[in-house]
């Protein structure tokens, strides 16, 4: 089993593991058969089914010292430890460091000193070696080219904008909730990016405005996606092999390549994403010391990785999801540990409420704030919002603004609807066409500001001026008959027994009437919620309705969009069930009358909460609004997994710099491959413990992390991909990254579940990376400066471009319509064979070149088969080394392999065994093995 | 053998009167006065037009639910003999002689019947105790809104009914299971359970949820079965295999079953044709099979075809052209080709025809022996009438200016060169060098030059273009779209190449051949599809409500109004039973809640076998509600409160569970039982009164003055009607 590991996770193991060896306490009660694995060099239970289960049958007082995370006493303790602590990981660096002190001295009791530290000290920093290795691959992959192509590419145009009007301080609307595009405008701001550039579509160039700053900080932090997957797997799985698989496969991926390289929003919320699930996964493994200062550290990460998820976009709500789980999964079982007092598990409670609940609420609401306080003018986004809203920007004609308080006849209004975004009651000289109701003039709901929307409030039976300045000033008051003047086209608001154009079950408004003059169904009654008869109307703070007088049905708006006749506003009827909505109620917003005195609006301004609450409604308003049409191709879910087909980022006629959004096929593919077969090992393993088959040790320990570890990041993509299926929205293929994150992790697992032999051997899984460095690469980067004029499209060079029928970058050459399946089965196996050096394509690809060949990679490490054997001990007749795998290995080089080799005969069949690679069988024969290593025979 | 005959033949039968008589009690509530009203009460008149149509055979769709409810009714009307020859055009319209009002209703009220005795089974097999079981057959008897429902020709008793027999029939096997397992009782109620799961699907769509329920559980204690290590391995997977059959298998099979049915009765072609696609079309008696009939198959270069979008959406239509050409400049001031439209047609019309002609020939018709068309041959589309052909080019098309134009050519002699030629590509091939179909081809035209697809906007031309529907070609093969995809419709081959003729010919009805069929696989997947994704414009109805409403019962239906009289049916539940069929639950979830977290502490508060006792009469019933309500807040659709009954029957199975539970765990001291139960008897009394005053509403037999309904509008949202005069 150690051949999959080689010397690197040995040493790990040798750094990390603090007990297991060290007690020297009483004989076990049952017997220990379990090996130290390599993935889980620690695995401590004698019980097959060892995990959370076993906690409960283990004496209290144990569990207890445990718990509370002091130092176990001596005798049995360690023992007990190392039974009780299935999850106990590293903690960090700090944790390997105080468990392997204690190791340390006994180990140099034992072995020449020197030989002892001088390895340990060169596996901690191999490894860190390793880490820095993988971020500085990503790092390079993400920084490489980013300046191209040096214009606006796809949802630039959008982010782009939006981070310009944070440096303009102009208010927008947008779906999304602000952290992400503040980022963005932080970042533009600090490269001095002034916020001139106007994105106004793809393609326009950058020219000389700084654009760097802000697609360097998506590429910062997109780049850390590798690694934070890398260490997240590493501690789940603690394999580093897994752990390096995970990390080749994203940094090689072409998706995450592409994505992460523009303005956009994936890239930081993906950063966020795995950011919480990092810090979950560490703050886990630190729960043998609760309360520590790592522990809370780790914890209040995640809350405010959490916070920064859900900052960027709502999607980040399932990985809140997911922590969610996994904390009341944790409070279960703690509140289930009858070894605690309920203090501490309310203790427990308490912190977990504090960090993953108040502290990511407050960070977002934070954001907020800082959105609100920036965007201080007015801007583009106004009409979505509420009067009262409105008056807090600068700019705006409700800012400061005094208007007289109260309704009076003759007053010019506009009249808002209180839902949001509906926007103002509007009139156009345009007609209902024909067979659309009666055809009369067009009544619609507009969120813009227009001179369409002014009202003038009349008597409904006399038609004098009552600005006439010899008339006295006639307030409205609740319950008064009105009528309403179109200011612009002189007709009055009108219903009658026609159906609505959309709403048919309600009736049509229209405007009637010439300069005013209409028929008795002009008559509105006008009411306030909760007022008595005879008050007046108030603006902007009464909340009026609209009832037609002759049918008794009430004004509202339907909230749908009207066809191209009515210039896609909104439906306006008159609806005869009177239902309390929202949607039938109104305020005045603007209000003109000569006559009355203006008061300040000041006394408006909404409190805090308020705008929030507001400001979230109009998001998730304008998110169900995002509904995609008929006869439009939209991307389904079921299509991304199988990469069905990419979303060109750049490129349409205009330029020659191709982008294509298009995962690697192999990358992607192998993950859906690996999901289907940890779905199948996993029922297995799991129908097998219920049936309660004995396995060996091993098998049974490697199953709890392939159940616990896999199950977490499986978890983790179903809720990042399900959910797509359910919502009614416009989907992109972009939405599918999160959750292509989890199952690229999910695959890293897969070496422990096949042979470990030859796929789970660290450089191996390296160089199986660097294979699927695959077509899109060359897509993303791959723009042909210089196509010849006229036939560029023809010529361009993006031969594996067409593995598929949906992957076409563009308005490319035809396809080829007479390829045969055949060949497009065979088309999986072309970026392979164009690998081999000196392909056309790839010229300047070192690793390519380098690293594409196994056999030179074996090479590597020196002889892995040699580690493939235990050491002596384990079949009981060496002398002891009894310290972890890495001591005893790096004993056994210096001295007896051979002997070793011959006195364990099993061993021999184990090697011939191992070089085929069927770990089943090693495992079998070892678990016969009569003792084990790493049991304490001093 | 022959030892009968030395013994008497004795016969013992235990009868369980409580049974007997709840039976009775629901069949007299239920069935009292049937035929009244003789009109049509609310919702009959929709299921009413299906059951003409079954009566008559003619094919429908109706996307509201699978067919096997609507075959319920329509039994009942077989039964009573009705010829299906009624208007079903208004709400409260009186039934004609020839309908068999008694026969139509007579199955959903007997479903509602049985319900009664059912629930009191239900409570018995959870192991509460004969008193509860009573108890929970009597809420269902006095449930007006279950009488309500039962009583008329809707579909809920009966999936009502279906969904406890389902949960009874499991409680049975999951009780066999313990004694003995796979006895032929064993077997019995094993197979019912999936018989009456896929029964309740087949009624509604809803039926589901209650069927995953069923799986949920089944499957747990499949779990538990895995995990019971003395049964051997064989033995537990012969468990596994017979659940397996019994409740996926056979709830496939029967689903389908229905299906066949229904497609084997509806042969006749009717309304809703159009939404099918053509090949369905021609598998029904009469409409388009009349015309296809005997059509050639293959289609070959020179044939005369009409196109058809397969997509259809918004409305099925024809590839389609005429003698008017675009406007030179649209109203925005885009201009335009100014060549001959191309639209999609509604409608059939001798315009709709096309020719296939092969562009390296001059010749319009068809060779002898035909040369077919095959899959990747390049093609050009003639227009019968004006013989022009169909061309794409870069010039925006009117509607939807990112794509482009399709026009038929015509030359004005400038720089602008005819680009018409097409290359063929069926979709549902099997092979490359398929042979394109009449009928069964779907196929997808890709411009040569600019290689477009032919395309089906969505959008409708204005005034100019006659408001048909726009054509484009659609420059970004993005995917792939039902909107690109066409099918041959009508097929001749064309004989006349003198223009003069081939008009005279396409305006002369089809000539006949040979005859195609669909196998039922493929008519059941077409038509379960657009059953799926067909959608009715939602609009709000005067009587529609929210989920959150229906819990504390703010809403009701009004369901018939007495021409003359203020005698009326509404949907309204007895409120005394609703609202403390809400609050047994809560009361059972803040229980549930308690003893777990106290259980995980060690402390045991209920004896293992009560503990587990509770815990499934939970599961089955409060997740029976749980899974019958929950999933409306996630649904679009227009809702009404009777959506919320099969939910309301889960609670009230639940509430004696909770009142016996309470009286026999929480209930410390026999005063206490007794104060309780008294409670719980005057409870049951005040239930007893609301029903009984609020029966007027629920049979609709007595005319109340305006003062007494008044009275009756206990709550400002309920909706009763009356009379101004």
């Amino acid at each position: 089993m150690l051949c999959a590991s080689g010397r690197l996770l040995a040493a790990q193991a040798a750094t990390t593991l603090p007990a297991p060896p060290r007690a020297s306490g009483p004989a076990l009660h049952c017997r220990r058969r379990e090996l130290h694995f390599p993935g889980y060099p620690e695995l401590p239970s004698c019980d097959p089914l060892a995990g959370r289960l076993v906690r409960q049958s283990v004496p209290p007082g144990q569990r207890a010292i445990r718990r509370r995370g002091k130092m176990p006493p001596a005798t049995g303790g360690g023992l007990a430890e190392s039974e009780l602590r299935p999850r106990r990981g590293r903690c960090g660096p700090q944790a390997s460091r105080a468990a392997g002190r204690d190791v340390a001295a006994r180990a140099a009791a034992r072995n020449p000193k020197g030989l002892a530290w001088g390895s340990r000290r060169f596996e901690t920093a191999s490894r860190w070696a390793l880490l820095a290795l993988v971020t500085l691959l990503s790092f390079a992959t993400r920084f490489h080219r980013l300046d191209e192509p040096p214009h606006i590419c796809w949802d630039e145009t959008h982010f782009g904008k939006m981070g310009s009007y944070y440096i303009n301080r102009t208010f927008f609307f947008d779906v999304h909730p602000p952290l992400g595009k503040m980022l963005i405008g932080l970042a533009g701001y600090l490269s001095g990016y002034d916020g001139t550039f106007l994105f106004q579509k793809p393609g326009d160039k950058y020219e000389h405005h700084s654009y760097m700053g802000m697609r360097g900080l998506c590429a910062f932090l997109g780049s850390w996606l590798v690694p934070f997957a890398y260490l997240t797997v590493l501690d789940l799985s603690k394999s580093l092999s897994a752990a390096l698989l995970t990390a080749a496969l994203l940094t090689f991926d072409t998706g995450c390549l592409t994505l992460s390289q523009y303005i956009l929003l994936d890239p930081i919320l993906m950063f966020f994403i795995m950011a919480a699930m990092l810090s979950m996964v560490k703050y886990n493994s630190c729960v043998d010391r609760p309360f520590s200062a790592l522990w809370w550290f780790w914890l209040s990460l995640t809350g405010v990785s959490l916070a920064g998820a859900l900052g960027v976009k709502f999607v980040g709500l399932f990985i809140i999801l997911q922590v969610g789980l996994n904390t009341i999964a944790d409070l279960w079982y703690l509140f289930g540990d009858l070894s605690l007092s309920l203090v501490t598990v309310g203790k427990h409670v308490t912190a977990r409420v504090l960090c993953l609940i108040v502290l990511p609420l407050a960070l977002y609401t934070a954001t907020f704030a800082v959105h609100f306080m920036v965007l201080s003018k007015s801007g583009p986004g106004d009409g979505f919002f509420s009067s009262a809203f409105q008056a807090r920007l600068s700019g705006n004609n409700l800012h400061n603004a005094s208007i007289p308080e109260h309704l009076a006849y003759g007053s010019e209004i506009t009249v808002k609807n209180l839902q949001m975004a509906i926007g103002y009651l509007h009139s156009h000289r345009h007609l209902y066409p024909e067979g659309i109701g009666a055809r009369q003039q067009q009544v619609t709901t507009y969120l813009h500001k227009d001179y369409n929307n002014l009202w003038i409030i009349k008597k409904h039976n006399t038609n004098s001026d009552p600005l006439d300045p010899s008339f006295p000033v006639e307030f409205v008051r609740h319950g008064d008959i009105i009528r309403l003047e179109h200011k612009e086209t002189s007709r009055n608001l009108h219903s009658h027994y026609h159906e609505a154009p959309l709403t048919r079950k309600h009736y049509q408004v229209t405007g009637y009437g010439i300069n005013g003059t209409g028929d008795s169904n002009d008559f509105w009654r006008i009411e306030v919620v909760n007022r008595k008869f005879g008050n007046r109307i108030k603006v902007l703070r009464s909340r009026i309705r609209l009832i037609h007088l002759v049918t008794g049905c009430v004004l509202g708006s339907s909230g749908k969009v009207l066809p191209r006749w009515g210039w896609e506003q909104l439906e306006v009827t008159c609806t005869p069930y009177l239902k309390e909505t929202l949607n039938s109620l109104w305020n005045v917003e603007d209000h003109i009358n000569p006559k009355l005195p203006n008061i300040s609006l000041n006394v408006l301004q909404p409190s805090f909460p308020e705008i929030l609450l507001e400001s979230h409604m109009v998001m998730i308003w304008g998110n169900n609004g995002l509904k995609p049409k008929d006869n439009e191709f939209t991307s389904k879910p079921w299509h991304w997994p199988i990469n069905y087909q990419g979303l060109r980022f750049s490129g349409v006629n205009d330029t020659d710099f191709r982008v294509y959004l298009l995962g690697n096929p192999v990358v992607w593919w192998l993950n859906l491959l690996s999901i289907v077969l940890y779905l199948l090992s996993g029922s297995i393993i799991a129908v097998a413990m219920q049936r309660g088959t004995r396995v060996p040790a091993e098998v049974a320990g490697l199953s709890q992390v392939l159940l616990r570890g896999g199950g977490q990041v499986l978890l983790g993509w179903m809720l990042h991909y399900f959910p797509f299926f359910l919502m009614g929205r416009v989907l992109y293929f972009h939405h599918y990254f999160p959750a292509m994150l989890f199952s690229s992790m999910l695959t890293g697992f897969s070496p422990l579940l096949c042979s470990r032999h030859s796929v789970g051997h660290p450089p191996a899984a390296l160089c199986l990376g660097l294979g699927l460095l695959a077509p899109g690469q060359g897509h993303t980067h791959g723009g042909n400066p210089e196509p010849p004029p006229g036939h560029r499209l023809q010529l361009l060079p993006l031969p594996p471009s067409g593995l598929r029928d949906g992957w076409s970058p563009g308005p490319g050459p035809p396809k080829s319509y007479g390829r045969t399946k055949v060949a497009r089965l065979m088309g999986i196996l072309r970026p392979l064979r164009r690998f081999q050096p000196g392909s056309r394509n790839f010229p300047e690809e070192p690793a390519g070149t380098q690293y594409w060949t196994l056999p030179a990679v074996r090479k590597l490490p020196k002889e892995p088969e040699e580690f493939c054997c235990p050491p002596g001990p384990s079949c009981g007749s060496a002398p002891g080394t009894e310290a972890s795998i890495g001591e005893s290995r790096s004993s056994v080089h210096s001295t007896t392999e051979d002997s070793n080799l011959q006195a364990a005969p099993w061993c021999a069949a184990q090697r011939r065994m191992g070089a085929r690679g069927w770990t089943w069988v090693r495992v079998y024969v070892r678990a016969h093995c009569p003792y084990p290593f790493g049991t304490q025979t001093v | 053998m022959w030892g009968f005959l030395k013994r008497p033949v004795v016969v013992t039968a235990n009868i369980n009167l409580h049974l007997v008589a709840l039976t009775g009690m629901g069949l007299l509530s239920r069935l009292w006065q049937l035929t009244y009203p003789r009109a049509v009460v609310f919702d009959e008149v929709y299921y009413g037009q299906y059951i003409s149509f079954y009566m008559k055979r003619i094919f429908f769709l109706d996307d509201s639910g699978p067919p096997f409810g609507h075959m319920v009714l329509a039994l009942g009307g077989y039964l009573g003999g009705f010829d299906g020859n009624f208007l079903w055009n208004r709400i409260g319209a009186e039934y004609s002689s020839n309908v068999p009002v008694w026969s139509l209703r007579l199955l959903p009220a007997l479903a509602g019947a049985l319900s009664v005795p059912m629930a009191y089974q239900i409570v018995l097999e959870l192991h509460f105790s004969h008193c509860a079981a009573v108890g929970a057959a009597l809420l269902m008897l006095i449930e007006n809104a279950l009488i309500t429902q039962s009583r008329l020709m809707l579909l809920e008793a009966v999936l009502i009914f279906f969904n406890l027999l389902a949960v009874l029939s499991y409680l049975k096997f999951f009780n066999c299971q313990k004694q003995s397992p796979f006895s032929l009782s064993w077997w019995f109620w094993l197979t019912l359970t999936g018989v009456a799961c896929s029964c309740a699907v087949g009624v509604k769509y809803m039926g589901v949820f209650t069927y995953m329920l069923m799986l949920v559980v089944a499957a747990v204690h499949a779990w538990h079965l895995i995990g019971d290590q003395t049964l051997s391995n064989v033995r537990v997977f012969c468990h596994l295999l017979a659940r397996a059959v019994a409740l996926l298998v056979i709830p496939a099979v029967l689903y389908l079953l229905f299906f066949y049915i229904h497609l084997t009765v509806l042969f006749r072609s009717g309304p809703h044709d159009q939404i099918m696609s053509s090949a369905f079309q021609a598998s029904l008696e009469g409409g388009l099979a009349r015309i296809t009939q005997g059509q050639p198959l293959e289609v070959a270069f020179g044939s005369q075809v009409t196109l058809r979008s397969v997509f259809g959406k918004p409305v099925p239509c024809w590839l389609h052209s005429h003698q008017n050409t675009y406007p030179m400049i649209y109203e925005n001031g885009r201009g335009s080709s100014h060549q001959q439209q191309v639209t999609c047609y509604p409608f059939k019309d001798v315009n709709n025809w096309w020719i296939v002609k092969d562009p390296r020939r001059h010749q319009l018709v068809v060779s002898s022996p035909p040369r077919p068309v095959r899959h990747g041959d390049m093609v050009q589309l003639v227009h019968g009438m004006t013989a022009r052909s169909l061309n794409t080019h870069d010039v925006a098309a009117p509607m939807s200016p990112h794509s482009q134009e399709v026009s038929c050519y015509i030359d004005y002699n400038i720089s602008m060169p005819a680009q018409n030629l097409w290359r063929l590509e069926i979709v549902n091939r099997r092979s490359d060098t398929e042979v394109w179909k009449t009928i069964l081809s779907e196929v997808r035209f890709v411009h040569v030059n600019t290689s477009a697809v032919l395309k089906l906007s969505g959008a409708h031309l204005p005034d100019w273009g006659f408001r048909q529907l726009e054509i484009v070609g659609e420059k970004l093969s993005r995917g792939y779209h039902d909107s690109t995809v066409w099918n041959v419709e009508e097929h001749r081959y064309g004989t006349s190449q003198e223009q003069r003729e081939r008009e005279w010919e396409l305006n002369s009805p089809v000539q006949v051949d040979a005859s195609r069929n669909l196998s039922f696989m493929a008519r059941f997947s077409e038509l379960q599809w657009r059953m799926l994704v067909l959608r009715s414009d939602d609009s709000e109805h005067k009587y529609s409500s929210s989920p959150l409403e229906w819990v504390t019962l703010d809403t009701n239906i009004a369901y018939w109004l007495h021409p003359r009289t203020s005698a009326q049916i509404h949907l309204l539940g007895n409120i005394v039973i609703w609202v403390s069929g809400s609050l047994a639950l809560a009361i059972y979830m803040l229980l549930f809640l308690w003893y777990l977290l106290r259980r995980r502490r060690n402390v045991h508060d209920l004896p293992q076998d009560a503990w587990l006792c509770w815990v499934l009469a939970g599961s089955l019933c409060g997740g029976g509600w749980a899974v019958n309500y929950l999933p409306f807040f996630l649904m679009e659709k227009t809702l009404f409160l009777y959506h919320y009954l099969p939910a309301l029957t889960f609670q009230i199975l639940l509430l004696p569970v909770v009142l016996q539970h309470i009286s026999d765990h929480l209930c410390r001291s026999q005063l206490q039982r007794s104060v309780f139960s008294a409670l719980v008897v005057a409870w049951y009394s005040s239930a007893c009164h609301v029903s009984n005053t609020l029966r007027p509403l629920t049979y609709g037999d007595k005319s109340l003055s305006p003062e007494e309904l008044k009275a009756l509008r206990w709550k400002d949202s309920w909706d009763i009607l009356i009379r101004k005069h």
